[in-house]
């Protein structure tokens, strides 16, 4: 199953640098977008252990706030200062995700995290970044079904 | 709560103190020729997000392993590597990065496999040089190429244990160190919390090992090494395991016990310590292999 189109976007953007540096460098750059979710959808912290992403070390936390016509806006926190690939992934899939069919993160494939991030991710990083899109598709299912 | 962070190196009771240097000290030396700082992550976006100036990086998995064979560079792949940073066989190498330097203390342990002698950690790595709110800078810097000579092949004896010499030691009831998780250590897990099942088919450890999680050895709040006494505490009077002893380390794939191995080795003077970097993922699937529980 493709990606959604915004994602197929950002690879073929991706796919453009020969350098893996550059491919970094691109990705720091959504990184840099990054902007934690306002406290009138977070709370106060600490954050509660339900919005956690599995495995992520990174400890980011993910919120699905409802939006008009069975849509939502996904909304993150990164706890962790050095956690710029969770940073980047939150900016990702926000982009790419929020406003859209719910259909397109329920089904999102954890096969995007290679794609984006290259194989040479280490297991850790890979697995904390596939933790980040299984609490995305649990929180969408949960609410759009 | 450990304060040894807050007390000079030379002071904290080391066998070795000047392996160790301070995030002072790398400030005092960012433009020294003769130190190249060398930063070593596990998420490759940290260094290319802001690194100390003047580092480069070093990348365990495309850089000092080997991309076909589970194992390290060959000498000419190491050389070739040490030509590129530009450094010389008489060059300062230290080593720094995230996860309390894991990734820089196992790229410090391959260097040692080639016997680069002028080898550091930056004690604290990333987390201290953060919190310490010291300047980053995402300028890739760019060093003259060099001929890099190795000092020897690489040496898979004196500080590596390969899965042969890992059975003789179990047979003859040496000291092994287990740095994973105690539930790693148990078998309750076939990995650390949050990290993937590597394909590792029997939980438990090797027969005989001891369990001291790598993280003792840090102090959680900067990622500094504990002083020489409290670590003596960890493994001499609870383990009883002693300088003289002949030890091997070993944890999931190498580098969580990397950071073992240096501090036995570096810190308390162990004489003859290897870092088994088969560890879980080659014992816990290899046939004939004895495993044990509690």
């Amino acid at each position: 199953m493709p990606f959604p189109p915004k994602i197929e976007q950002l690879l073929e953007d991706l796919n453009f640098f020969d350098d893996r540096m550059e491919r970094y460098q691109a990705l720091i750059e959504c990184a840099d977008r990054f902007a934690e979710a306002p406290e009138s959808i977070t709370g106060a912290r600490p954050f509660p252990e339900s919005h956690r992403a599995p495995r992520c070390d990174s400890e980011a936390y993910i919120w699905t706030e409802p939006q008009s016509g069975g849509r939502f806006k996904y909304h993150f926190a990164v706890e962790n200062p050095q956690g710029i690939s969770a940073k980047a992934m939150a900016v990702i899939l926000d982009e790419s995700l929020s406003g859209e069919e719910p259909e397109l993160a329920m089904n999102l494939s954890h096969d995007v995290v290679f794609a984006i991030f290259g194989k040479e991710i280490s297991m850790g990083k890979g697995q904390g970044l596939m933790g980040m899109i299984d609490q995305v598709r649990m929180q969408t299912r949960r609410l759009a079904t | 709560m450990s304060i040894s962070s807050e007390v000079a190196i030379e002071q904290r009771g080391y066998t070795h103190p000047e392996i160790l240097v301070s995030t002072e000290w790398v400030a005092q030396h960012l433009g020294d020729a003769d130190v190249r700082l060398v930063e070593s992550n596990e998420d490759l976006l940290l260094y290319p997000s802001g690194h100390i100036q003047n580092a480069v990086q070093v990348d365990w998995t495309s850089d000092l392993n080997h991309q076909v064979v589970r194992d390290y560079l060959a000498k000419a792949e190491f050389e070739k590597l040490c030509s590129r940073i530009g450094i010389t066989p008489d060059t300062t190498v230290v080593f720094y990065g995230d996860k309390s330097n894991w990734w820089a203390a196992y790229a410090l342990w391959v260097f040692t496999l080639f016997g680069h002698k002028n080898v550091k950690l930056m004690d604290g790595g990333r987390l201290k040089w953060e919190k310490e709110k010291r300047p980053v800078t995402r300028e890739i810097p760019k060093f003259a190429p060099t001929q890099y000579q190795a000092a020897h092949e690489r040496d898979d004896e004196s500080v590596r244990a390969l899965r042969d010499v890992v059975m003789q030691h179990v047979k003859a009831k040496k000291p092994l160190i287990d740095v994973r998780s105690p539930a790693e250590f148990t078998g309750e897990r076939l990995h650390m919390e949050d990290y993937p099942n590597e394909g590792a088919l029997r939980g438990g450890h090797i027969p005989g090992a001891k369990s001291v999680p790598w993280a003792r050895a840090i102090n959680p709040e900067d990622g500094t090494f504990k002083s020489a006494d409290e670590l003596r505490k960890i493994y001499q009077e609870e383990q009883g395991v002693q300088p003289g002893d002949d030890v091997v380390v070993y944890c999931r794939i190498g580098e969580r016990s990397s950071l073992t191995w240096f501090v036995l080795t570096h810190l308390l003077g162990y004489q003859k310590v290897r870092n088994y970097d088969g560890s879980w993922t080659e014992w816990g699937n290899l046939v004939g292999a004895p495993i044990e529980k509690p």
